[in-house]
């Protein structure tokens, strides 16, 4: 076991500890339910149900009085300004426990993913809530968009001062390493730029090759055992499960082996429609590529195409197969 | 809000709400996270946003969640009740951008239905989900 295979073992085995653990203490919301805070809620929204707002109004309603907005659960038990400050903050519980412990291991990005709530009722003014939460699951390591990390799930359960539960959420988020384009875009602090493409997962067995791209070069693995291509780019040979290998430098021509052509959904930082192509290079073996500088409807099967370096985002080449006839 | 609310004897599976353009203004953003009581510095302050990898403040789950069920009832009407969502998030909202959100009616049992609900920005659907409403009979 290498000693960052070991460094990530430790570290899973001690977030793991985590699960199964309340939060902390049972929490006793600060603020009883109130129609302030009810109405600097729906004036941000721009909620103007009657029923949150408007007491006469409200009395008429199946709800017979004010209520607060029920999507409005959470807020009751946020910890408001103090939040802004994570290093003096609040009391140590099992929950900031866990956030620091990834915090240190370089999963310092956060951001809410997902959120299931039910509403046993509607909370009324003059309600006083407390809220348990337990970490309930965290799960593998995962890359993603915003960057390699882990999902943590928490659920919550909301009582009223009878003990009567009201509602209950589960919260996922997911606590990441910010990819290297986070930095860079930290630098050109502008207004929303178009957006860039999610680049490829770029590893010790495959960074080589996407370096080559970057310099204009396409690049085939070449088995150093039996001699045979391969691509993309992996540690062992299929044919004779050798680890040793060297590359060779592709002519770049080639011709269509298949294609397809997509539409939908719309990935940001991709043109549509994106022609995607199987292309059977003239050294013998293939590679999946954008097909550009055709239109979609003259592409076909046995097409002869060249390889062309574009530049996709700042720092970015990728190779475009080009038609040739 | 819509002066007509619908009973839930009227309403079919596949009915659509009317869809809603929001401007998604820095004002809502930070208005939405105070509001509800998120003091994330990620939204609220640029420069947190920026180091988490973001271009600029992005919308806390708390306003989306807030925002879908006030599209809801904005349709459903003062007598609805929303008894549960459950939502997923996908791009981020950010400053100056809109978001549309879309729906229809999923489901439809005895005493509920189920809205699904997408808002989408100009990177693709921030959210996805559906609510669980009960409408007078």
């Amino acid at each position: 076991m290498s000693e960052l295979e070991k460094k990530k073992t430790e570290f899973e085995a001690r977030i793991r500890e985590f699960v199964g653990l309340p939060e902390g203490p049972p929490y006793l919301c600060p603020d009883a339910v109130n129609e302030a805070m009810i109405r600097h809620w729906c004036d941000a929204m721009g909620d103007q149900n009657p029923a949150y707002l408007d007491a006469d109004a409200a009395a008429e309603t199946v709800h017979g009085g004010l209520v607060a907005p029920p999507t409005m659960l959470q807020s009751w038990e946020m910890r408001g300004y103090p939040m802004h400050d994570a290093t003096r903050l609040l009391p140590q519980n099992n929950q900031r426990k866990l956030h620091a412990a990834f915090d240190e291991a370089g999963y310092t990005g956060v951001v809410a993913t997902d959120t299931e709530q039910e509403y046993a009722r509607y909370l009324r003014p003059g309600d006083r809530i407390t809220a348990e939460t337990t970490i309930e699951s965290i799960s593998e390591e995962k890359a993603t968009a915003l960057g390699i990390g882990y999902f943590i799930v928490t659920r919550s359960v909301f009582s009223d001062e009878q003990g009567e539960e009201v509602g209950n959420l589960s919260f996922r988020v997911l606590k990441f390493k910010p990819a290297q384009e986070a930095q860079a875009a930290q630098e050109s602090a502008a207004a929303p730029a178009k957006p860039t493409r999610i680049r490829s997962p770029y590893g010790h067995d495959n960074g080589w090759w996407w370096e080559a791209c970057q310099e204009g070069r396409l690049l085939i693995q070449k088995c150093s055992g039996c001699g045979e291509l391969r691509h993309p780019p992996r540690p062992m040979c299929g044919s004779c499960q050798s680890t040793e290998w060297d590359s060779i430098e592709a002519s770049g021509r080639g011709s269509v082996y298949s294609f397809t052509v997509l539409h939908y959904p719309p990935i940001p930082g991709y043109d549509f429609p994106c022609p995607v192509g199987l292309i059977d290079l003239e050294e013998g073996t293939r590679i999946c590529a954008n097909i550009a500088g055709v239109e979609p409807e003259d592409i076909h099967i046995g097409m002869k195409v060249e390889c062309m370096f574009d530049d996709v985002d700042e720092g970015l080449k990728l190779p475009f197969f080009y038609m040739v006839e | 809000m819509t002066t007509k609310e619908p009973r839930h004897s009227e309403v079919e599976v596949g009915d659509a709400l009317p869809q809603l353009a929001l401007p998604l203004t820095t004002s809502l953003i930070v208005g939405g996270a105070l509001a509800s009581r998120d003091y994330t510095p990620v939204h609220h302050d640029r420069g947190a946003a920026q180091a988490a990898g973001l271009q600029d403040v992005f919308m806390n789950i708390l306003t989306t969640n807030g925002l879908i069920g006030r599209y809801v009832t904005d349709w459903a009407g003062a007598n609805a009740v929303i008894r549960g969502l459950a939502i997923k998030l996908g791009t981020p909202n950010l400053p100056g951008d809109t978001m549309t959100l879309s729906g229809r009616v999923s489901s439809k049992s005895d005493d509920e239905i189920v809205v699904e609900v997408a808002g989408k920005n100009s990177w693709g659907n921030h959210v996805t989900g559906t609510v669980r409403v009960a409408l007078r009979a």
